[in-house]
């Protein structure tokens, strides 16, 4: 379902992905581990071409993303076909980055209105939902600034959740929460696994990931070192490197 | 005029307290500022002697700046400045929120435009900038549409196209737009770069995501100094006098040239654009509220509710200084 092929990419001289190789079957969820500058967050940013990669390619569901291909080379796309290409790709950031000037109930239903040209309507509805689900029914006039961190990320995995995406992508979605705060967070990333959404996260929580990941990608130096079922990855690593993450964090 | 300023440093309250009653706890009382009353006596006592003036010096001729506030002339020429601030302002916004967007561009020609075109009009005097263009006629003889350096389909003399009324406006539009292009450019870079990551990452459209996104948010940035923008707009009108156009300043000069009853007349100008400005910090006030939702908890209070508040606690200290006796 996502295939990530041999992706490079640098900032001038600085290199962040070295030819990383990732699969992501439908329905399952990946954690993504590793020490700070190894390039987990750009692995993630590239998948929805945020950042534009120099080498290799990714593709969902076998369409590409952001390129064309075409004769042996890659025609980067038009905004507007990136655009389109995004809705099928939820993003769940670090900060939230929810929009401060609209309500709760309007961040939600921005993107299915003018993206997706849903009646106004109907897309409350189903932002009500969505709302429900997050157990946040109460809050759909509030505005962001009005709600707790962990609130605010809920909402957050809500609008991404309004567009019915393929796969949602999660940048560290409990980094910037005080302690109490990060249990409610991953209840509603536990409760989407149950269900069978596809999720590539990228966190520092090991405990979430030996509970909820079908597969343990361990990153190092901007190249994938090991992946595998938690329980391998995680009890009996084969790289030095990641004892030595493992040992440091758990 | 005798003035009494009172620079006395303030005095430490001496308070010897007996040391706490460990049985009662201890009503505080709150320290004393006399040195505050007295400078502040001092201020009352100028501002006092001021007001004096102002009503029995006989050189001000209330009379004669009664005579012509609202007389037709100088109401007509409200009306003139009013439009030329309206008119050059709303142009210059526009062009200046273009340029602002060009200078954020990604293309490098755009860019350097941009940035060329805010160097060269932030660095001409307006009033130069005034001159120049109602001698336009002098520099272009005729502007026509065609194709850039070839056969010109049609074309007009410029002489009879921009009148002085004109030229003013150009000159305070293209002014105006160098100033506001960096005021909108400020207001843009305020608003955090996730958000249009955010809005990118959920398919929204480009403009929909400069309209729906960013500009309400970088509003919050914009309109203080959108504010003090028009104001100086509003005032600086009164340079066109250079083009004998008949807005306030020039208008009350020519009475005065006329009668020469100068400090009267200075007044009634004077009256007249504090008036103005004062209607635009109050409307600037609520855009301003307007545009602040979702920034803080609660919302501050509007002057109304400020005021509404004041009497309640003034009566209620009132009544509890009346139960005290």
């Amino acid at each position: 379902m996502v295939d990530v092929r041999g992706v490079h990419k640098s900032y001038g001289p600085t290199q962040v992905l070295r030819g990383v190789d990732l699969r992501v079957r439908a329905g399952e969820v990946t954690v993504v581990l590793g020490p700070s500058g190894s390039g987990k967050s750009t692995l993630l940013r590239s998948i929805n071409h945020l950042e534009k990669v120099n080498r290799g390619w990714i593709s969902i569901d076998g369409e590409l993303i952001g390129y064309r291909r075409s004769g042996g080379k890659l025609y980067e796309l038009k905004e507007k076909d990136i655009l389109r290409q995004r809705t099928h790709i939820g993003f769940v950031f670090q900060n939230f980055n929810l929009f401060p000037h609209l309500t709760v109930i309007e961040n939600i239903i921005e993107a299915p209105v003018s993206v997706l040209r849903r009646p106004r309507r109907e897309a409350v509805r189903a932002a009500e939902r969505l709302l429900a689900r997050v157990g946040l029914a109460d809050k759909a006039d509030a505005h962001p600034r009005q709600l707790s961190g962990g609130q605010q990320q809920r909402v957050a995995i809500a609008r991404a959740l309004a567009l019915e995406p393929k796969v949602l992508l999660f940048d560290e979605p409990t980094s910037a929460l005080d302690p109490e705060l990060v249990g409610e967070v991953l209840d509603v990333i536990q409760d989407l696994a149950r269900t069978g959404t596809t999720m590539i996260i990228v966190t520092h929580e090991i405990g979430f990931a030996r509970e909820v990941a079908d597969t343990v990608v361990f990153m190092d130096g901007g190249v994938v070192l090991e992946q595998g079922p938690p329980d391998a990855v995680l009890d009996q690593p084969r790289h030095e490197r990641t004892r030595a993450f493992l040992s440091k964090v758990l | 005029m005798e003035l009494t300023t009172g620079t006395a440093t303030p005095l430490p309250a001496t308070a010897h307290a007996d040391p706490p009653d460990a049985s009662a706890t201890p009503k505080v009382v709150p320290a004393r500022h006399p040195a505050r009353w007295i400078a502040a006596l001092a201020v009352l006592v100028v501002v006092a002697q001021f007001a004096h003036g102002l009503v029995t010096n006989p050189v001000w001729e209330w009379n004669v700046f009664s005579q012509y506030v609202l007389s037709q002339t100088i109401v007509h020429a409200v009306g003139v400045t009013l439009e030329l601030t309206v008119c050059a302002q709303m142009a210059g916004f526009l062009l200046g929120t273009v340029l602002a967007f060009m200078r954020l561009s990604r293309s490098p020609v755009l860019r350097t435009v941009a940035w060329a075109y805010v160097w060269v009009f932030r660095s001409i005097p307006m009033i130069v900038q005034l001159v120049f263009w109602f001698n336009l006629g002098a520099l272009y003889r005729q502007l026509g549409l065609g194709i850039p350096f070839g056969p010109v389909f049609w074309s007009f003399a410029t002489n009879g196209l921009v009148g002085s009324i004109g030229a003013a406006l150009i000159g305070l539009s293209l002014h105006q737009a160098a100033y506001a292009a960096e005021v909108v450019r400020s207001g843009l870079l305020a608003v955090d770069h996730g958000q249009l990551e955010a809005a990118a990452a959920l398919g929204i459209p480009r403009a929909r995501q400069i309209r729906r996104i960013v500009l309400p948010q970088a509003m919050r940035a914009i309109l203080p100094t959108a504010g003090n923008e028009i104001i100086g707009l509003l005032k600086g009108t009164s340079v066109v006098y250079v083009m004998a156009i008949g807005e306030l300043f020039y208008q009350v000069q020519v009475v005065y040239g006329r009668t020469g009853q100068v400090i009267p007349l200075l007044m009634v100008a004077t009256a007249w654009y504090v008036l103005l400005t004062s209607a635009l910090s109050i409307v600037q006030h609520y855009v301003e509220r307007r545009f602040a939702r979702g920034a803080d908890r609660t919302p501050p209070p509007t002057p109304a509710q400020r005021v509404r508040r004041l009497v309640r606690d003034v009566r209620q200290t009132a009544l509890t200084t009346g139960d005290g006796k």
